[in-house]
């Protein structure tokens, strides 16, 4: 079982989502880095649990999945009241409340 | 095809499904409290305009009628597994979630004539409210990876609506935008933490891990998903460096859900981390006590300094309300030496005395908002004229939050400041003597209010007739007062002996 490939590719994954949520300063593409990272959640998780022949990997893999589906839904829904009063989803001009 | 769908049907007579036995008085406060969530949901849908000034109510009795299976299970006293450990409800467990629904009825109370008077009355701020306290009950009970994660996400997706509630209001949107980035970042790495764990000890309970990372030994690996799992949780709790966050939402988002994110979502993020530190790394003192050490010091001391200079009274108490989760924190740096059911026992009891005192702040600073309309610390000049009640409820809450006897806060102080120094080790003591400097600091900012209210002048043009409080904010106010009272006088040995039941 080639496990090194799979973990090694999430490592990869959570390294870029991380990256892209530093730097970017569009609120969709901050959301997507987001997503890469919680794919990556779910290679190691299935990876580990079918190297491991335990289903618990996969059945917290499909939680991970629906929850990020409500997750990232809920994000939307803000950035995209954002958009609405703003014209603008860009987070770093997001600056009112400071100090 | 028809044959090998056959094959699996024979393969599933061969070993029938057994519904695994549910101890239904164990779950009966989550499910009461899902059954009023959603009756004020079919109740919002059938009576629409007509029905919406009984749905505050409603809710509220909700959180009352949860309480009274959290009240049997205490009396019965046994502590109830279910799902093969996944799920554990004792006595540790009963305290929080009494906590997590008084806080919500407070909560509910302060937000009734708020919500009512904006521009944006709508049942669904009561039904988001019931989801997120139901995810701080299942919380309290979990004592599973996949148990907690969907416990922390049905607390703050809900959250993240609510901070953004005023939809047309430019701050109120900066404040969910940045409350759910950071929030979704934050589960995110404590995610990739969890499915290392997994990975690493194959099994998601927190006991099975535990006693699995303590036969392979410390590698880099398994400290690496220690300190990600602690760092999500750090987000959670608003600790340094991962506090920024905290008073841009706090300000921006409408003032009785910032109560709830100081105290109840704060106090959810305590227990899930406590429960991980405690049961799944408490083998692991050396990995999880230094890191948590540097984040309780860092924590008190930038929350305290930060705090100085505010002039906005929300700002001031959410960077009060980080130092506190410094020294919340405290006690969990040093469960080696003291046992975990010690450092466990006083940063639930500083939870509980936390959540009376800065819920009576915030329930002052609202009805002093509906005079003032402004959350200047310049705009409380000369309350004491007209409302010398509100002053004095004011002095208490702070005196607490300072440390002072004979109210709540000091007998929370006192507890943290013993299970620091009783091991008598360099980081308990060296941790005991910043959270006290730090106590001083923190005087300092919290008289300041305290003066500009009893002794400066109010501004010329203020209007200087007495203020009327509605009633459920006045039910508030009594309720955080009565708490933060006897917590620090008759009940504080009670409260002692209640927490010291937690069985670990």
């Amino acid at each position: 079982m080639l496990l090194n490939q799979f973990l090694g590719l999430a490592a990869i994954l959570f390294c870029i989502g991380v990256y892209g949520v530093l730097t970017r300063r569009n609120g969709v593409m901050v959301l997507m880095s987001i997503e890469l990272i919680l794919n990556a959640v779910n290679i190691n998780l299935v990876a580990f649990g079918a190297y491991q022949g335990d289903v618990g990997g996969q059945v917290f893999a499909l939680f991970v999945i629906a929850v990020a589906a409500a997750e990232v839904g809920v994000g939307l829904a803000i950035v995209l009241l954002i958009y609405r009063n703003r014209r603008s989803i860009d987070v770093s001009e997001a600056d009112l409340l400071q100090g | 095809m028809v044959a090998t769908l056959l094959g699996i049907l024979a393969q599933i007579e061969q070993a029938p499904f057994v519904r695994p036995a549910i101890d239904w008085h164990a779950v009966a406060p989550e499910l009461v409290l899902l059954a009023g969530g959603a009756l004020v949901t079919v109740f919002d849908l059938i009576f629409m305009e007509r029905g919406r000034k009984y749905i505050p109510t409603l809710t509220g009795l909700t959180f009352l009628a949860a309480l009274v299976p959290v009240l049997t299970l205490w009396d019965n006293g046994i502590a109830r597994s279910l799902f093969d450990g996944a799920y554990i409800t004792d006595r540790y467990a009963l305290v929080l979630k009494a906590l997590f629904l008084l806080s919500g009825y407070v909560i509910v109370l302060m937000s009734t004539n708020y919500m009512a008077e904006g521009d944006y009355y709508d049942s669904e701020y009561y039904q988001l409210i019931s989801a997120s306290i139901l995810g701080m009950l299942v919380m309290a009970s979990s004592r599973d990876l996949i148990g907690i994660f969907v416990a922390l996400e049905l607390i703050s997706i809900p959250a993240y609506l609510m901070a953004a509630w005023r939809k047309r209001d430019l701050k109120s949107n900066e404040a969910g935008l940045k409350y759910m980035l950071m929030g979704v970042f934050a589960s995110a790495i404590m995610l990739y933490g969890m499915s290392l764990l997994y990975g690493l000890t194959g099994d998601t309970k927190l006991r099975s891990i535990s006693s699995a990372i303590a036969d392979q030994g410390t590698t880099p690996i398994i400290t690496m998903a220690i300190i990600f799992v602690i760092i999500g949780f750090g987000f959670k709790v608003s600790a340094v460096p991962f506090h920024t966050w905290a008073p841009d939402t706090y300000e921006g988002a409408p003032t009785p859900l910032t109560a709830f994110l100081a105290v109840a979502s704060k106090a959810a993020g305590f227990v899930a981390l406590m429960n991980v530190v405690l049961y799944a790394f408490e083998f692991q003192p050396e990995i999880a006590e230094p890191f948590i050490w540097l984040l309780s010091a860092a924590t008190m001391t930038v929350g305290n300094l930060i705090a100085i200079r505010q002039t906005n009274v929300v700002r001031l108490l959410a960077y009060s309300g980080v130092a506190q989760a410094g020294y919340m924190l405290a006690p969990l740096a040093v469960y080696e030496v003291n046992g975990i059911e010690a450092s466990a026992s006083a940063v639930v009891t500083y939870l509980v005395i936390y959540a009376a005192m800065n819920l009576g702040a915030f329930a002052v600073i609202m009805a002093a908002a509906r005079r003032t309309r402004s959350g200047e610390i310049d705009s409380y000049r000369g309350m004491l004229n007209w409302a010398p009640g509100l002053t004095v409820l004011m002095t208490i809450f702070l005196f607490s939050l300072a440390g002072i006897p004979p109210f709540g806060g000091w007998f929370a102080k006192f507890e943290v400041f013993r299970v620091l120094l009783t091991g008598n080790t360099f980081s308990g003591v060296s941790l005991a003597v910043i959270a006290a400097v730090n106590s001083v600091v923190a005087a300092f900012y919290y008289l300041n209010i305290m003066k500009n209210m009893w002794f400066m002048d109010a501004p010329e043009g203020t209007d200087q007739s007495k203020l009327k409080i509605p009633s459920p904010l006045v039910a508030a106010l009594a309720i955080t007062l009565i708490v933060t009272l006897v917590t620090g006088t008759v009940l504080a040995g009670p409260l002692r002996n209640a927490t010291d039941f937690l069985a670990f």
